[in-house]
């Protein structure tokens, strides 16, 4: 049964600034859910507060999940940058959790090899990232992500800065890989949020709400024709350029 | 490349070294020519290697035992915040003091032996080893150690994992400057007070007139410094494959 996350009264203060208040949405289990939002409204640092990764006394919320435990140590983390460690090769960066923990064995390596394999990166296991593109430096993050195995998958912006070509296929493969895990991808891209989204938020305003929750039609990953049937696309651009006018 | 441009280097300095040696006229005893140096290498080579070796034991020890202290110090300021208020300053006043001063100090409490000398060297090579690791290791990318907080890694762990691998260029160019002034430590605790080491036995030649002895016993100490240099930056070199940037220029 996938794990669903409920996050509740979610408020963050910053410079005596009230950034959001009183955030209240539901991950639902075994679904790509999509929180979108404009620049500096506090997605980042949302999405960072469910990973418990803010040590701010004025940020909090308040976090249950469906099997009542905590989620803490369950979530798998990408963030906007690929965050890979440019001393370690492919390999030892998609086994990077295992070597943290200290549980580097044959079957992790195995795995490891098994993943990079499925993300198309088979040939360069031994390369380091800084000669790897921007694409393959995230297809690299993905596996390093997948091979956490955690039954939530926190996505920040991941794929905000590659080309389009390279992101649409990254974003094929992560639906595609990440197929029945409870997923949050944070993104400003509307079209995004509409191909690999099973449900959509909008954050916006100041302090910002977040809005009902907006179901597309169809299931993801969505063709730019399904996208477009959605009628949804102009919607949410007008909800997210209302916010940076207002704002 | 390199090594031609150093041999070439070394030809054009040791040319005009015999130059002024031949227009001056200057006397042996004020300044040999690199032909009678080289003599007096060849002539006092056992005297000179047992010099040498304990003034290279002294610099390798210094060195060795500063940069653990220095990273030791930096790890220590990273991970506890009042650790850092109270040595940060100890540190920046450290720097202040001119550490030559002490050596007649050290070798009065530590004695003519080779802990004075270690000790100087030490001293010299504390303050760029501790200040370049800590910088290296306060800007850790904080995405890295987000990520291995969501990956549930301990605090050692990310140290040894991330903080320290991370830290390793700005470490690099501290070991580099520490090789560059260590045998200038062990030196000068050497001219200060000892019975040993290439500083002793220039001071002593030098006494005794044995300018083109004093001269070969120099040549050797900036061999090694010079080996001792090389040495280091390429294995930083090694050790930082993955950060071009910040290999060595020379």
């Amino acid at each position: 049964m996938p794990l669903s996350v409920h996050i509740k009264n979610a408020s963050l203060e910053f410079d005596g600034r009230l950034l959001f208040d009183n955030l209240d949405f539901e991950l639902s289990g075994g679904q790509w859910t999509c929180l979108l939002g404009a620049s500096g409204v506090g997605k980042t640092t949302l999405i960072k507060l469910i990973a418990d990764l803010v040590d701010n006394a004025q940020a909090r919320a308040e976090i249950t999940t469906s099997d009542g435990e905590p989620l803490k140590e369950r979530v798998a983390w990408m963030a906007q940058q690929d965050l890979l460690l440019p001393w370690l090769d492919v390999l030892d960066n998609v086994m990077l959790g295992a070597r943290l923990r200290g549980n580097v064995d044959d079957s992790c390596r195995d795995r490891a090899m098994a993943l990079i394999e499925k993300v198309g990166l088979a040939d360069s296991e031994r390369a380091l990232p800084d000669s790897l593109s921007g694409g393959m430096r995230q297809r690299a993050a993905l596996a390093r992500t997948l091979m956490e195995d955690r039954p939530v998958t926190l996505m920040d912006e991941p794929f905000a800065q590659v080309d389009a070509i390279t992101r649409h296929s990254l974003q094929e493969l992560s639906a595609e890989l990440l197929a029945g895990k409870t997923t949050l991808l944070v993104t400003h891209d509307p079209l995004e949020a509409l191909r690999v989204g099973h449900v959509l938020y909008v954050l916006n305003g100041r302090p910002a709400r977040v809005s009902e929750a907006i179901r597309p039609p169809g299931n993801p990953v969505r063709t730019p024709q399904a996208v477009s049937a959605t009628n949804l696309h102009s919607d949410l651009l007008a909800t997210l350029a209302g916010e940076q006018l207002t704002g | 490349m390199k090594i031609v441009r150093v041999i070439i280097t070394m030809t054009v300095l040791i040319g005009i070294w015999q130059a002024i040696v031949w227009i001056a006229k200057t006397p042996p005893y004020i300044l040999p020519g690199p032909g009678r140096v080289v003599s007096a290498l060849i002539d006092n080579t056992e005297l000179i290697a047992s010099h040498a070796l304990y003034t290279f034991a002294e610099i390798l020890l210094g060195l060795a035992i500063g940069t653990c202290l220095g990273v030791t110090s930096a790890l220590v300021m990273t991970r506890f915040a009042p650790a850092r208020r109270w040595l940060l300053p100890v540190l920046v006043v450290s720097q202040a003091l001119p550490v030559f001063a002490l050596a007649p100090l050290l070798v009065l409490w530590l004695g003519y032996g080779m802990g004075s000398k270690v000790a100087m060297a030490v001293l010299i090579i504390f303050f760029p080893v501790t200040a370049a690791c800590y910088d290296g290791l306060r800007h850790t990318n904080s995405g890295w150690i987000d990520l291995a907080r969501t990956m549930g890694a301990s605090r050692s762990a990310v140290i040894r994992n991330i903080r320290l691998p991370a830290a390793l260029p700005a470490l690099a160019s501290g070991l580099r400057i520490a090789a560059a002034v260590a045998p200038i430590g062990a030196v000068v605790g050497e001219w200060v007070g000892s019975s040993k080491g290439l500083g002793y036995l220039m001071l002593h030649a030098n006494a005794r007139m044995q300018i083109d002895l004093m001269f070969a016993a120099l040549l050797t100490l900036a061999v090694f410094a010079i080996a001792l240099y090389f040495s280091i930056d390429r294995l930083m070199k090694h050790l930082l494959k993955w950060h071009p940037e910040t290999l060595s220029r020379l």
